[in-house]
């Protein structure tokens, strides 16, 4: 069947694309990252607190706190869609965990004498072995995140409602669903098992926050994911064109799906490592973080049309709001300064990209 | 070319469909032989584009048979057309252009290799199979540029690309030059007689009546659901073509 080649098959009339003309130097997360090295340098200069291990603790971890969920609304980013329940989807499954971990711990509750009954002494004594409290209440907590985003996903992919609208609806009802749940009190992590959960979500391991680890952990997993499995390359080609990869035979309703609940699960798993730090779960925790998290992932070069983004530009997004803030702290300026100037970097980093792709 | 012995690649018998008291098609024979140029031909509404999705599976016929070298067949969807070895290259070819040219033609299709648990992309092989296919089409399209970035020609070329990944029989082409420039279109129609050197037969659904007669074998003309003509090219005329096509001239 196949025919002789006429190989080397040579292109007479097409210039090879030098190499700072494609990849990451010719994307905006290139031009973010570049931005973000000359920041560094200027905070090297301006305060000689910024480099110290302190500090470079302190930022790693406040970016970690909003770099998960980034990762995952940057996926829904990718397909062209949009995720603006995360911040009271990170609200709802850190409610639940808490919620459900003292309630398993508690000896008298029906729940709990499963797991905990009490000794002679007055003092608690788990049943079964250290930590399943934990892994229940943590499964507890992703599955609601889970169901949610199985939701958004279903109304979306399915019923073929709007994103913004659909998630915008979801928005509220987690949130509202979170004041039910603690009737607007908050709930605090409690039990034999709190300590376990305290060193898993804001401890740290050598010097470096947990927080941290886990977030470079999934951010490779993710570019794997998104560049070498097939999945990855359907969810980009959703973003290019859906008619296309319907057209092809992509399962795109099941793609869109997916998309969605890894979106919910990351900022469930989000919400959970937030309130191990806060050590609590406030009903008005996270409000408004999905702005945040979209700007971060706008910022390091998601597409809000779809088809382009990844976990490095998720990442430099984060870095670059933390660094700015902490910055901006250290500067002595006022914090309030922080969101105007959020609002223009966002807009700047689109410019810029608008810019260069307009020269080439 | 058309040689009698042989086994159509595509025959139909007796092809209706009614949408509703509407009858898009009526009683439509037809049969395509394996390395024909086939053009179809017909105004707005004539049933062109209902008989070509019928044929790649989008509609079921209302009436009639269907059958693909030579045993009948039944298409819920158009993955079973896919999967006999019928391909569709869409007008607005329907290409990813965010993705490189061998993402785009193995779009649905990915080739993978096994790292222990994990099934990963196979981008070496998918570039070297693809690279080998646009050489068997001899265009000039490297299948790591993005499709953003290539000319219309080009497009066409990983849109066809996609149809000979599986050893198609059959490419249905829909309106492949309507809307690219003089240049390119010399290429499409270039393509269309390479695929036909590899004994692929081809469907040309077109308006353009000069390429339907620089390629086709053989013209069929469809007015009001029902075919009117179905000639080998070289005993027709573009004039009468249109007349049929019109309606000033009811059969031929």
């Amino acid at each position: 069947m196949a025919m002789p080649l006429e190989s080397p098959i040579t292109f007479s009339n097409i210039g090879k694309i030098r190499w700072w003309q494609r990849g990451i130097f010719a994307s905006q997360t290139g031009y973010v990252l570049l931005a973000l090295a000359v920041l560094l340098v200027v905070m090297h200069f301006a305060s000689p607190y910024f480099f110290t291990e302190g500090n470079m603790q302190n930022v790693a971890k406040n970016f970690s706190f909003i770099a998960i969920a980034t990762l995952g609304v940057t996926f829904v980013i990718i397909t062209g869609g949009i995720d603006l329940s995360v911040g009271s989807m990170m609200c709802f499954s850190a409610m639940v965990t808490s919620m459900v971990m003292t309630e398993l711990s508690a000896p008298g509750s029906p729940a709990g004498s499963l797991f905990v009954h009490m000794a002679a002494d007055g003092k608690t004594v788990l049943a079964n072995v250290p930590g399943l409290i934990l892994v229940v209440s943590l499964l507890a907590g992703l599955g609601v995140a889970l169901l949610a985003g199985l939701v958004n996903g279903f109304c979306i992919a399915v019923l073929g409602l709007s994103p913004f609208v659909t998630t915008l609806g979801m928005l509220s009802i987690v949130r509202g669903l979170g004041y039910v749940v603690s009737n607007g009190r908050g709930s605090f992590p409690g039990g034999p098992d709190a300590d376990y959960f305290y060193a898993l979500t804001s401890g740290d391991v050598l010097g470096v926050p947990v927080p941290f680890i886990y977030l470079i952990v999934l951010a490779l997993a993710m570019a794997v994911v998104l560049h070498h499995s097939a999945f990855g390359r359907h969810v980009f080609a959703l973003g290019g064109n859906e008619k296309a990869a319907e057209l092809t035979g992509i399962p795109v309703v099941r793609v869109k799906i997916e998309v969605y609940v890894i979106c919910a699960l990351a900022a469930g798993l989000q919400g959970i490592i937030i309130s191990g730090w806060l050590g609590s779960a406030p009903a008005n925790m996270a409000t408004s973080y999905e702005l945040n998290v979209i700007a971060a992932a706008v910022i390091g070069g998601a597409n809000l049309a779809g088809g382009i983004g990844g976990p490095l530009g998720a990442i430099v997004g984060c870095v670059l709001l933390e660094v700015i803030r902490n910055g901006l702290v250290l500067a002595q300026v006022s914090s309030y300064w922080q969101q105007t100037l959020v609002g223009v970097i966002i807009i700047l980093a689109v410019l810029v990209d608008r810019i260069r792709s307009r020269m080439i | 070319m058309a040689t009698a012995q042989a086994t159509p690649v595509l025959q139909l018998t007796g092809i209706g469909k009614e949408f509703g008291a509407i009858r898009a098609l009526h009683d439509v024979d037809m049969q395509v032989l394996p390395g024909e140029v086939v053009g179809l031909m017909g105004d707005n509404g004539a049933g062109k584009s209902t008989l070509v999705k019928i044929i790649a599976g989008n509609f079921r016929p209302s009436h009639g048979e269907i059958r693909f070298a030579g045993s009948a067949v039944h298409f819920n969807r158009p993955i079973d057309a896919r999967g006999v070895g019928i391909e569709v290259v869409y007008q607005d070819l329907a290409l990813a252009d965010n993705l490189t040219a061998a993402a785009n033609v193995f779009l649905g299709r990915e080739l993978k290799r096994r790292i222990g648990p994990f099934a990963l992309l196979d981008h070496k092989a998918m570039a070297a199979r693809a690279l080998e296919l646009f050489g068997e089409l001899r265009s000039e399209t490297r299948p790591d540029d993005l499709v953003k970035q290539m000319s219309g020609g080009q497009r066409q070329a990983v849109a066809i690309a996609r149809t000979r990944l599986s050893n198609a029989k059959l490419v249905m082409m829909d309106e492949p030059t309507a809307a690219i420039s003089v240049r390119q279109v010399e290429q499409v129609l270039g393509l269309i007689h390479r695929l036909k050197e590899q004994g692929v037969a081809v469907m040309l659904i077109s308006h353009r009546m000069p390429d339907v007669f620089a390629v086709c074998d053989r013209v069929i003309v469809m007015r009001r659901g029902e075919k009117r003509a179905d000639k080998p090219i070289h005993q027709t005329s573009p004039e009468e073509v249109t007349a049929l096509i019109t309606g000033a001239k009811e059969a031929a």
